[in-house]
């Protein structure tokens, strides 16, 4: 199962690194976003510095409908779904793959954000650990609920607008609970970060148990 | 064709008649309260809706499961049905929530644990819906079923995770708390709050049998107007060549 989740996770980010979708777009996107963000929030008086950490996260919920809708449209052309159902690869090892190289691709729009948090909106950090620790958590429940729901709208022709109405809402617990250990990194009480670190890996785990059950007969049908 | 039976007209008579009682219950045999005045009568019908809301959600996840187990027709139509009279109930309860904040706590909104989580309920069976309606018209029932069930499936961990998780996060930082309802409510006022449930339920399940039969009259619409079309088309086939044959 891990060596084929190696191998997905491998093919999908090779894709990317050659078709450069995700550094020439989607990381242009989210310091777009963050710039959105800037004008539409009077920069003068603070409420960016203070609002940051909620900014910062609805910018990766966005960032990661794209990315995630990406995963599925790579397998799209030239059959690429039905020449994975048939390669015989473990289905588990198949969600696992594709979860990590969106894991992957969204940490490291993470750090292209969160730089352009820092240098943007004047915030500081007082918790480096939580702030990292919070940053893979969040992102691992991202991307195997993401995965997860990606597979489902896959198939559908009304994917694009179906995804973000199936997958935020469910996602809203990961948005409250990264923006409040964020909180506590940026500026506050690093101890009032942790229990939410806790729910954000729990959120992970359960979505990456249940994808990885689910994934097989989902794929069957997309 | 109907939907009704004689069971479901006697349960439909009996929930028009207890509408009946409850409104009169609720409008003029219960007092006003102290505090609330006559808004608290908003009561009688935002806290029964509000079970039956989640209620729906239960019996939506509950098909779900069911249909990946046994695969029959009749729990994806539930699972549908349930949804859909859930979502009404859901905005029903929104509603009278929304009306009966307003001279209570003076806001329309308010950022309030319930509030907030069941509106993201409300955002979680759009969604669910939004997916049946297009697998829908996708194609046959093997192939749709399974992703709707397993969205139907993972609704009730949803709405408890963000239940949770929103329970929590306003907890945090909302001490002062709303006048709430005075948690001792008794007499003729938690009398009626009861029927209210009571009745409210009695028209829920009236609602659910009947979207059930209609969401089943489809599915049989569905089946037999394929077959029905194979058939004209080849009676059509048939004409010519039995015309051909004839002289």
């Amino acid at each position: 199962m891990f060596r084929d989740a190696g191998l997905v996770a491998g093919k999908d980010l090779r894709v990317e690194l050659r078709s450069r979708v995700t550094t020439q777009q989607v990381a242009p996107f989210a310091i777009l976003v963050l710039i959105l963000f800037g004008v539409a929030l009077d920069p003068d008086r603070g409420i960016l510095t203070r609002a940051s950490s909620g900014l910062f996260w609805v910018a990766v919920l966005f960032c990661s409908l794209l990315a995630i809708q990406r995963a599925f449209t790579i397998e799209a052309a030239d059959g690429g779904r039905d020449a994975l159902r048939l390669s015989g690869l473990d289905p588990a090892g198949i969600f696992l793959g594709k979860a990590s190289a969106i894991f992957v691709q969204l940490v490291a729009l993470e750090v292209v954000l969160a730089v352009g948090v820092l240098v943007m909106y004047g915030t500081e950090v007082t918790g480096v650990p939580l702030l990292l620790a919070t940053c893979l958590a969040a992102t691992a429940g991202l991307a195997a609920a993401g995965t997860l729901y990606g597979v489902l709208a896959a198939g559908l022709r009304v994917r694009e607008t179906l995804l973000p109405i199936l997958l935020l809402p469910v996602l809203a617990p990961v948005l409250i609970g990264a923006t409040k250990a964020f909180e506590a990194a940026l500026g506050g009480v690093a101890a009032d970060g942790w229990p939410w670190f806790g729910l954000l890996v729990t959120f992970a785990l359960l979505y990456t148990t249940f994808g990885t059950l689910a994934f097989g007969p989902l794929l069957e049908e997309s | 064709m109907t939907t009704s039976s004689p069971a479901t007209r006697a349960l439909g008579v009996v929930s028009l008649g207890g509408l009946v009682l409850l409104l009169a219950f609720a409008l003029v045999w219960s007092p006003a309260d102290i505090v609330q005045q006559d808004s608290v009568r908003l009561m009688y019908v935002h806290v029964p809706t509000a079970i039956l809301a989640f209620a729906a959600c239960f019996i939506t996840t509950l098909a779900s499961a069911m249909w990946l187990r046994r695969r029959s027709e009749g729990w994806w139509v539930l699972g549908g049905a349930a949804a859909e009279v859930g979502i009404v109930f859901t905005a029903i309860c929104l509603l009278t929530g929304s009306i009966w904040g307003r001279p209570t706590w003076g806001t329309y909104w308010d950022w309030d644990p319930r509030i907030t989580s069941t509106t993201l309920l409300f955002v979680l069976l759009v969604g669910y819906l939004a997916l049946r309606r297009i697998d829908n018209e996708a194609g046959d029932a093997a192939q749709r079923g399974m992703r709707g069930a397993v969205v139907g499936l993972l609704l009730v961990p949803n709405v408890m995770i963000v239940h949770y998780s929103v329970d929590w996060w306003r907890s945090l930082h909302q001490t002062a708390t709303i006048t709430r309802l005075d948690p001792s409510i008794e007499g003729t006022m938690l009398f009626t709050l009861m029927l209210g449930i009571v009745v409210f339920s009695l028209v829920f399940a009236w609602l659910l049998v009947h979207r059930f039969r209609v969401g089943w009259l489809e599915e049989r619409v569905g089946a037999t107007g394929l077959d029905q079309a194979i058939v004209d088309r080849r009676a059509e086939a048939d004409v010519p060549v039995a015309a051909g044959t004839g002289t």
